[in-house]
């Protein structure tokens, strides 16, 4: 059969499936067929390219040319013009070449960088064939650790490399890993924690649905190291194509031996299943998600113990973010040292994020951790889409909430520490003048009041006090002091609540308070009286009745 | 090995896993918590007990932080303080403010706390919506509006009973706590034991309260209303007015009962003495079935004195109803009698008496209320007071309990042995039983020191020990060099392994007593609060004293006994005593 001279990549997400990308991919298939041209130019599935607010999206390569906003009613004519006459249609082209799939050169300020780590596939490869994967270096470094590395070696590798977990919270993975492997006991667990649950973040989505083979082999790895027989990827439930594709990869993983029992000859056995959640955010908190996967009420656990001495089913279990994993191939396959040069030294590598809001390009990117707010914003999401900035929220519902004076620190954990300011899951939230600081601080609320989980008495009620606290301040009718008594409330949730949720509305309410003061005061009415508690009380059970 | 820390300044050592709670007791520092109970639960979820250790990012709950090696910890730190008082603080925001007419006024651990940790104001909001007091069951009330959340009732409910009745339901700020898949208990399985109304910290869950009814039977001149005393009041009552738990207080609590204006002051011992030889012979009978006839009799037998056991096996093990002894309760014979015996030869009318029990116990107000409870012809036990609520009329009748003399019960129902006192604890009901037996088929005394079967005596879930009779008296000849292995289980997840053991055809034994509650009645869910297993341990004692200096301590002694039973009841199982004295239970809707 002869070479074909051209690929289509059609994307296909969870996003676009539902907007008919399957029926454009088919239609493609059929329209160049009918052409005559089908032994020339293959049309394939791949994972998102990246931008999120562009409809269906094809790739032409080797051309090097994104459409967007494709549908089967435009493909006979796109067709026509551009693999019957050569030339593109220019109506369709989506603006913004980064997003292109080019692993040399995926940083548009031309800034010397090693490329993609985590989504050098997404886009690239049909995230449906092994042969793909592997054909761009897959499953390279799984055999390379069980041919010629010790799991000390292993952990020592990753704790080298100075990768951080990129879940939220910043915690060096090999440390980590360090902590399960020196346990002893029959059987040790692997968990990717692939409960995405901050409002605005779908990162992991993305690597899931685009190369869900990373995932695996980062998960096989962490297995060999930590001396661990069995990984779990635990994916909420409305991700249904992440479902559908790491099943899928798992499969073919184990058809090709590269799971199951003896992996490449090597003695190490480690195979993988997939636990679905039922979609509460507390279930990303580790312990919380090892009693979900337990059959049990998704609530967070007594720490200590922590998983890595008694975890899942009470043994030795660590639990990684689907970020993180995916991570762990280009490490090994590399080297530390190769790592370690990308970005900033504190926080080597890369780091994928959801870019959202009033900007001119949504979607994924993946940058060094070495860029700053403003790279993002002017180089990644084209800027502004009105109006003009007032403020970001970094990492989700759960993250701060940055103005103009941030703009030009690094987008890394010491960076933004040593501005009090923490990276957050992986979302950047642009927000323009329009939006008013205590609408967008009640909204927060909304989400963690509705997200608490109830066991705890200071988020369970605390959370019920910030939303009532916010809706004041939205209406204007705050009394004096509200704002203190919110600080106070929240930097005391922060020290007493259970676990990571109830700590968290301190990030956006104190960075609201710190760069919007002013703003907020003006919630409050200087004349209202706060009543007695018991008054408070008596006025609800009125409404009740 | 020894854990050398910190706590407060003062060096302290410990054993390993030790929690900073106990560390800290062991160094003379009180941490305030709300829900942990020992050995019960420790969700470490109310984030009361929370205190400053050096290092951690956040303040850690002292009810489940182990110690470590070289650890810091500060207990009232400015951080600790301020977080203990935000924590209380948004309790009490969401819990209403009616605590003057609070059935916990007083006794409410929300309030002490509030109180100790000197909060004097409450600047959040109140935002729960009104939800009905579910008053649905004959044992507790559940008022779900003052509930913390801080789950022990639901603790007690899953692990210590394996009933798994109450259970939290929602999320978050909209969590309650359910009965079963429903809003009120009487759409769940609940055996009406009352542990959850026992450990509530606040007025969320307590018993249904028959006070008003009993003052009206008293304030009613028509009316000749008698009082019964379960064995385990004696040792627990004392506790509403201050006495340590394990005071002993018969006599005053007679005396009280005699000044709250009761026509007879009975005594429940009376039964349980008569339910001893009732039920010791229906296990003979058993066995001789068994073992003589050859015929088909359902062994082991099982006790049947605890209505919140009955109801456990109604519901779980309904295959098992034929092993429970065809006995009713002590409360329920009492009931029975009152109102044909002590009516007859009283010349009273029984539609004129009223038969009030001071009970341990709430299933008893569930067990009173039964359709099978009618066999005078009324209903044979007319209201059921709990030790609390008994403390509570003493407290509103205004008697000074500390002043009062020593009395006696009254004549013939008020006369007991030692053997019936016992009744109050696990391994009671066995040891007066084996004391009986025994007897009855060697003509010797139990060869066991002070009578005590040690064996089954204790806090341990499940204990059984094994007895042989030798040189049988000629008419239980059949039983010569027989060895019958009894079993003993308190709480129902104690019951629950020896019903398993059972159906599985398991364990061998001939005879089980089962009490409902941790330490059997001592520990029942209408008992005065807190018990914890130190309480058990000194109310069991308190009891174990009153039937040591007893001067009768063998039901088969008490000659009241002997009494009815020529001048009513004619001969153990005999056809009054069937017709009074036993029931049969039924299955309930499957579990």
């Amino acid at each position: 059969m002869a070479k074909p001279r051209a690929y289509v990549m059609v994307s296909v997400d969870a996003d676009t499936v539902v907007i008919g990308a399957r029926e454009v991919k088919t239609r493609l298939a059929a329209e160049i067929g009918g052409c005559g041209l089908g032994g020339e130019v293959r049309v394939l599935e791949t994972g998102s390219f990246g931008p999120s607010d562009a409809g269906v999206v094809a790739a032409v390569l080797p051309d090097g040319v994104v459409y967007g906003n494709l549908t089967p009613e435009r493909i006979p004519q796109l067709v026509e013009e551009h693999f019957v006459k050569g030339r593109p249609v220019k109506d369709w082209l989506l603006p913004g070449e980064h997003f292109l799939p080019d692993p040399e050169n995926s940083d548009p300020r031309g800034q010397q960088y090693f490329g993609r780590i985590v989504l050098d596939n997404c886009g690239r490869i049909d995230p449906e064939s092994i042969e793909e994967y592997i054909a761009n270096d897959g499953y390279f470094a799984l055999g390379k650790a069980l041919a010629e590395m010790t799991p000390e070696a292993l952990v020592e590798e990753v704790k080298a490399s100075g990768l951080r977990g990129r879940g939220g919270a910043g915690f060096p993975t090999g440390l980590k890993w360090s902590f399960c492997a020196s346990e002893q006991a029959d059987i040790k667990y692997v968990i990717c924690n692939a409960d995405e649950g901050e409002p605005g973040t779908f990162k992991d989505r993305l690597i899931m649905e685009g190369d869900p083979h990373k995932v695996i082999e980062g998960m096989a790895l962490c297995g060999y190291a930590l001396g661990a027989s069995q990984g779990y990827v635990y994916i909420r439930g409305e991700y249904k194509l992440s479902i559908e594709r790491i099943r899928h990869a798992i499969e073919a993983a184990r058809e090709n031996g590269l799971l199951g029992k003896d992996i490449m000859g090597s003695g190490f056995d480690f195979d993988i299943a997939v636990k679905i959640g039922a979609g509460a955010y507390v279930c990303g908190e580790e312990t919380a998600l090892i009693e979900s996967m337990e059959g049990k009420r998704g609530l967070p656990r007594v720490k200590p113990p922590f998983p890595a001495k008694a975890g899942f089913r009470g043994k030795p279990t660590n639990v990684n973010n689907v970020e993180t994993l995916a991570n762990i191939p280009f490490i090994i396959r590399n080297g530390a040292a190769q790592f370690h040069r990308i970005g900033d030294p504190g926080t080597p590598g890369t780091k994928v994020y959801t870019v959202l809001g009033h900007i001119n390009r949504a979607g994924l990117i993946e940058v060094p951790t070495s860029v700053t707010l403003r790279d993002v914003l002017e180089d990644y999401a084209g800027g502004m889409r009105a109006g003009t900035f007032k403020m970001a929220q970094l990492g989700g519902t759960a993250g701060d909430l940055l103005d103009a004076s941030m703009l030009d620190v690094p987008l890394n954990y010491d960076s933004l520490a040593k501005n009090g300011h923490s990276l957050g899951s992986g979302a950047i939230l642009f927000m323009n003048e329009t939006v008013k600081v205590c609408d967008f601080l009640h909204a927060c609320m909304k989400f963690f009041a509705h997200e608490s989980c109830g066991n705890c008495n200071p988020c369970r009620n605390g959370m019920e006090a910030l939303l009532e606290l916010t809706e004041r301040l939205k209406q204007g009718a705050g009394y004096p002091g509200d704002i203190a008594l919110m600080e106070e409330l929240v930097m005391g949730m922060q020290s007493i609540a259970f676990c990571p949720l109830g700590q968290s509305p301190a990030a956006p309410v104190l960075s609201a308070v710190r760069y919007f003061r002013d703003e907020m005061l003006t919630g409050i009415d200087a004349d209202a009286v706060r009543p007695r508690p018991e008054h408070t009380m008596r006025h609800l059970m009125k409404l009740a009745s | 090995m020894a854990i050398k820390l910190k706590i407060d300044r003062q060096d302290v050592s410990v054993p390993e896993g030790t929690t900073v709670l106990d560390a800290a007791a062991e160094a003379g520092v009180h941490i305030p918590t709300l829900c942990h109970v020992p050995k019960v639960t420790s969700p470490g979820s109310c984030r009361v007990c929370l205190v400053e250790v050096e290092g951690a990012r956040t303040l850690q709950p002292a009810c489940v932080t182990p110690v470590m090696e070289g650890m810091v910890v500060r207990t009232h730190s400015k951080r600790a303080r301020q977080g203990r008082q935000m924590s209380v603080e948004l309790l009490l925001a969401n819990h209403p403010w009616d605590c003057n007419a609070c059935v916990r006024n007083g006794q409410c651990e929300l309030q002490t706390l509030a109180q100790t940790l000197g909060i004097t104001d409450v600047r959040f909001p109140y935002s729960r919506e009104e939800i009905p007091v579910d008053t649905s069951t004959p044992a507790v009330v559940r008022d779900m509006n003052k509930c913390i959340l801080c789950r022990r009732c639901v603790a007690v409910c899953q692990d210590v009973q394996d009933v798994g009745s109450l259970a939290p339901r929602a999320r978050g700020f909209d969590t309650v706590i359910g009965a079963g898949a429903g809003e009120n208990l009487c759409d769940a399985v609940c055996v009406q034991c009352g542990q959850c109304a026992a450990i509530c910290p606040v007025g969320a869950i307590y018993e249904q309260d028959a006070i008003e009814d009993v003052w009206r039977a008293l304030d009613d001149p028509e009316k000749h209303v008698v009082v019964q005393t379960a064995p385990a009041i004696r040792a627990a009552l004392g506790e509403c007015f201050g006495l340590e738990p394990g005071t002993s207080v018969t006599g005053k609590m007679v005396a009280a009962l005699r000044r709250l204006g009761f026509a007879k002051v009975f005594d429940t011992n009376f039964t349980a003495d008569l339910t001893i030889i009732e039920e010791g012979h229906e296990l003979l009978t058993r066995l001789k079935t068994a073992l003589v006839d050859k015929g088909e009799v359902s062994l082991p037998m099982f006790t049947s004195c605890s209505p919140g056991w009955i109801n456990f096996m109604e519901h779980f093990y309904p295959g098992l109803l034929p092993n429970l002894s065809s006995c009713k309760s002590p409360q329920q014979m009492f009931g029975a009698l009152a109102k044909t015996y002590y009516a007859e030869k009283e010349g009273i009318d029984p539609k004129d008496i009223v038969v009030v029990s001071v009970m341990p116990c709430t299933a008893k107000k569930f067990e009173a209320d039964r359709d099978e409870m009618m066999d005078s012809g009324f209903k044979d036990v007319d209201y059921v007071l709990t030790t609390r609520e008994l403390g509570r009329m003493i407290q509103e009748a205004g008697i000074d309990f500390m002043k009062l003399p020593d009395e006696e019960q009254d004549s013939p129902m008020g006369m007991s042995t030692g053997a019936a006192d016992i009744f109050a604890n696990t391994g009671g009901v066995m040891e007066a039983a084996l004391r009986t037996v025994y007897e009855v088929v060697t003509g010797r005394e139990l060869p066991m020191e002070k009578l005590h079967v040690t064996p089954i005596q204790g806090l341990s879930g499940l204990k059984e020990v094994a007895l042989t009779f030798e040189k049988c008296q000629p008419d239980w000849s059949f039983l010569e060099g027989v060895t019958a292995k009894v079993a003993v289980a308190h709480g129902l997840s104690n019951a629950r392994k020896v019903c398993d053991m059972v159906a599985d055809g398991e364990g061998g034994y001939h005879f089980v007593e089962v009490m409902c509650c941790p330490g059997g009645c001592i520990g029942g869910g209408g008992q005065p609060r807190m018990t914890t297993d130190e309480v058990r341990q000194a109310r069991i004692k308190a009891i174990y004293t009153e039937d040591e200096g007893r001067p009768m301590r063998k039901s088969h002694d008490n000659p009241a006994i002997d009494q009815i039973y020529k001048e009513f009841l004619g001969e153990p199982l005999g056809h009054k005593s069937h017709e009074l004295l036993h029931t049969h239970y039924q299955a309930k809707a499957p579990a």
